[in-house]
């Protein structure tokens, strides 16, 4: 572990930060019955990563870090894309988007 | 041809013959499979004589190798020498002429081809035995006459009114046969055990090699090969198989029950005779159990009313005889007896099947009597084969009943005088049968007396052979008294063609011994004779019907109440056992038993179902939980390492 | 020394609009919280000169996929329902989860060695759209084809779940 005074500009602190936020983005992703929340939640957690991700590459020179984020938010993009469109039908078909109401895999 | 391609010939014909009318038999005319089968068992008879004169010592012909391991080597390899061969003459010669006589006798049985598939299968297996150069390839034979056997004799399981019985009967002899084959299956598994291989000559030359062998192992091997031996060849305790296996039709009696199968015993004990030389303990059980065997059976034939069954128990008498002479040590006049017993024996039971067959199926001699008229060719071959059975001098019974009887008396006084006894009732229920049944006036009735007719030639035939050989047989080993350079051939050729046997001696009683046993036997037979013509022909007398049979008549007609002695004793408790177990035990254990596994995991999969709640949060919790597990484990895994 | 204070104000800032979003009763609000986060981590991105990412995070994220959430909250106007809370047993096992990855995360991160030296600005070129652009397209060319295939995919997926059945008129 670094020195407290160059704590701001370590490493761990951009790790710490992004476990942080990916756990908070995990209660969420618990907690919220809404879905739309919860697809947000899921948002926040891949951008937990992805920080995680940069800061590795930067502090090893190196650049497949950063390219695998990139492919990373690509696919988050389509996911976003197809998982709003299935909440839009779900709602026509139950009127409601309350995570608690689709449990028809239920035994 | 070569030896063992004549061999193979010999051994694959039956089999040929087997196939062919299995497979077509159905569709052949009725003449042509009896012929195949027939012509097959009669051209390996011709090839077994071409062999027999032949004959220079043993030759071993191996075919194939079945198990090949280091410590293990078991091949399919066959034996010629002097017993194989004898045997397979005697198997394939009455064996053909039996082929014949049912040719006609069977001909308006619709099972015919059938009958000479199995007949021929029969033949196969049994040639398997006696020609087998290992205990393997015998067992082989053994299992397979024993099925054939049980085939059959519940032959006509169809049968309206027999059917139940006929497949009763071919049960009983297959589950007595199978507890001789334990024996001898145990005995076998112990010979491997001692000498690590099977063949008979390499035991044999081990044991003339004076290998170490542990003490009990040669009593117990003996006396294994000897409760097989009770089994196949019918001694007490596993005798009443035979009287039962006379459902079957009467040529399988002839050749099965009289001439072949139940000789498999004898072959077995002589082939091993090394073994059971160096075990007189057991020897001495083989003798008394056929001493009891021959006085028990001949007790049961006094008062029997059915032809088959009179022969039957004939048969089982004649077989403890000559396990008299093994337990004596006298291995080539047993095999004497077997042959002449094998002449005898099956040219009266095809006599009694022309006798049955020209009374339209029925059995009873109560019901028959002044056949002499209306069958005289079955008469005449008849009266030869009882007097030959009686010991009437001169004919080839005489010869080999006497063999056992000098035997005996040089051995063991009291033993001879039992057989005294047991010879006088054989001569007694012989006559008796042959004298009801051809003698007197006809009781059937008018209606039955007019269809009586004598059988045709395919019948009478092997009945005139047989009665030949039946007087002639004795000129294969006549006594040393008379014809000196020509006496005893039949000890010579066996003893100097079988291992082991040159090593034994039988006993030679001296001139004056010889004289006046041979006349006390003659007196006893001819005296018997007198006796029967007198009581049955002159004085009339007939058979009691059962009501009016005295104390020891009843005991002798019922056989000694020993059927129902085993039923009461072995077959009623393993019924209720069986019984137990089907409804106590395979209930509760195993059908409750795999329910309660079957509820037991169903009631596990509700439990667990519960899990699936359909709830995204619960899922996502316990995702996070295993990300949890995972991290924490390798971490674990880490800080230990370090 | 600065840039160090302004690290921390960042991540803490970060945080606390992150916790916004999970809390906040109106999902509207969780939104306009959520592009706030992103605006903060596209700014921590430019700390580490990752340029290229900085400026991509905020047009598709910020830009793009929040856009679209706002439009479906919008069109199905789902902002006037209040949702109904869990129970208390949830509520709490959540945390509790939550809460024990965090510490496993943390344990992890300081029993691990840690190779990496301090920031150096100079020394970064790696983010710069020069050096990914070559990284991408020579390393990674044919995953960078594949994505038009996903993306194609994607939308007709979407287009084709989110359209209206016809009504059948009888």
């Amino acid at each position: 572990m670094q020195a407290a005074s160059s704590i701001g500009t370590s490493l761990d602190f951009y790790l710490f930060v992004s476990f942080a936020l990916f756990t908070i983005g995990a209660i969420g992703a618990m907690t919220r019955k809404n879905m739309i929340v919860l697809l947000m939640c899921i948002e926040l957690m891949l951008n937990a990563v992805n920080l995680m991700l940069v800061t590795f590459s930067t502090y090893y020179g190196n650049g497949d870090a950063q390219i695998f984020v990139f492919f990373t938010m690509v696919v988050a993009a389509a996911e976003a894309t197809v998982g709003l469109s299935i909440i839009i039908m779900a709602y026509r078909n139950l009127k409601s988007i309350d995570i608690d109401m689709y449990n028809q895999l239920k035994n | 041809m070569a030896k063992d391609l004549t061999l193979l010939l010999i051994i694959a014909l039956p089999l040929l013959g087997f196939a062919i009318n299995g497979l077509f038999g159905k569709k052949l005319p009725k003449t042509i499979v009896g012929g195949i089968a027939t012509a097959v068992v009669f051209v390996a008879f011709l090839l077994a004589t071409t062999l027999f004169s032949g004959l220079h010592g043993t030759q071993i012909v191996k075919l194939f190798n079945i198990i090949n391991f280091d410590q293990l080597q078991i091949n399919a390899s066959f034996q010629i020498d002097a017993l194989s061969i004898w045997m397979t003459l005697i198997i394939t010669g009455i064996g053909s002429l039996i082929h014949l006589f049912s040719m006609g006798y069977m001909s308006h049985d619709e099972g015919y081809h059938k009958f000479f598939t199995y007949l021929n299968l029969f033949i196969f297996s049994m040639l398997l035995l006696v020609l087998g150069s290992n205990y393997f390839v015998l067992f082989f034979g053994w299992e397979g006459v024993g099925m054939c056997s049980y085939l059959l004799i519940s032959f006509h399981y169809n049968d309206a009114q027999k059917g139940l019985a006929n497949s009763l009967a071919g049960r009983k002899a297959f589950i007595m046969n199978r507890i001789g084959d334990v024996g001898l299956l145990l005995a076998l598994f112990m010979i491997l055990g001692q000498f690590h291989t099977l063949e008979f000559l390499t035991i044999g030359k081990a044991i003339q090699g004076d290998v170490a062998l542990q003490g009990g192992a040669m009593f117990f091997i003996t006396f294994c090969l000897f409760i097989a031996a009770t089994g196949k060849s019918a001694q007490i305790p596993l005798f009443t198989w035979l009287p039962d296996a006379m459902a079957g039709p009467t040529p399988v009696s002839a050749l099965i029950h009289a001439a072949t199968m139940v000789t498999a015993g004898i072959y077995l004990t002589v082939r091993s005779n090394f073994l059971f030389e160096l075990a007189p303990f057991t020897k001495d059980i083989i003798l008394y159990v056929g001493l009891a065997t021959t006085l028990v059976a001949a007790f049961m034939a006094l008062r029997q009313n059915d032809i088959k069954k009179v022969l039957a128990y004939s048969t089982v008498s004649q077989l403890g005889l000559m396990f008299v002479a093994l337990g004596f040590g006298a291995y080539t006049v047993a095999l004497f007896h077997v042959t002449t017993h094998a002449f005898f024996k099956a040219l009266l039971f095809l006599g009694s099947g022309s006798v049955i067959h020209g009374m339209h199926e029925e059995q009873d001699i109560r019901k028959m009597g002044g056949l002499a008229k209306l069958m005289p060719v079955t008469h005449l071959t008849f009266l030869i084969g009882t007097m030959a059975i009686a010991g009437i001098p001169f004919l080839s019974g005489f010869f080999s009943k006497d063999e056992i009887m000098a035997q005996a008396l040089h051995h063991n006084p009291v033993v001879y005088a039992v057989l005294v006894l047991a010879v006088t009732m054989t001569a007694i229920y012989m006559f008796r049968l042959y004298f009801l049944t051809f003698h007197g006036a006809f009781r059937g009735g008018d209606a039955l007396k007019s269809k009586v007719h004598e059988s045709g030639l395919s019948m009478t035939l092997p009945l005139m052979v047989l009665a030949v050989l039946s007087i002639f047989g004795g000129l294969l080993n006549l006594p040393g008294l008379f014809f000196k350079n020509a006496a005893h051939w039949f000890d010579h050729y066996l003893s100097h063609g079988t291992f082991g046997l040159s090593e034994v001696h039988n006993a030679h009683l001296d001139f004056n011994t010889s004289i006046g046993l041979m006349g006390f036997a003659s007196i006893i037979a001819i005296g018997v004779m007198i006796w029967a013509y007198l009581n049955y022909a002159k004085k009339g007398a007939i058979a009691k019907e059962d009501a009016a049979l005295n104390g020891w008549e009843r005991l002798s007609a019922q056989k000694l109440y020993v059927d129902e002695i085993y039923h009461a004793v072995f077959v009623k408790p393993l019924l209720a056992l069986s019984d137990f177990v089907g409804k106590v035990v395979d209930v509760q254990l195993l059908r409750n038993g795999v329910y309660a596994i079957a509820d037991g995991i169903l009631n596990t999969a509700n439990l667990t179902r519960k899990w699936q709640t359909g709830f995204l949060s619960s899922y996502l919790f316990w995702m996070v939980f295993g990300l949890i597990i995972f991290v924490a484990y390798y971490l674990l895994k880490l800080s230990v390492w370090h | 020394m600065s840039l160090q204070i302004i690290s921390i104000i960042l991540g803490s800032l970060t945080l606390a609009s992150a916790l916004m979003v999970v809390l906040s009763k109106h999902p509207v609000r969780s939104v306009i919280y959520l592009v706030i986060t992103f605006f903060f981590i596209t700014a921590m991105y430019i700390m580490m000169n990752a340029q290229f990412l900085a400026i991509v995070n905020m047009i598709v994220y910020a830009g793009a996929i929040m856009v679209l959430f706002l439009f479906v909250l919008m069109l199905l106007n789902l902002n006037k329902e209040v949702e109904p809370m869990n129970t208390r047993g949830a509520q709490l096992a959540a945390f509790i989860a939550g809460g024990s990855l965090f510490l496993v995360l943390i344990t992890a991160l300081k029993d691990t060695l840690i190779l990496g030296q301090t920031y150096r600005q100079q020394d970064n070129n790696i983010g710069l759209v020069k050096e990914l652009g070559n990284l991408l397209f020579s390393k990674y060319i044919v995953a960078f084809e594949l994505t038009s295939i996903l993306f194609i995919a994607a939308m007709v997926g979407a287009i084709l779940l989110a359209k209206r059945e016809k009504q059948i008129i009888e």
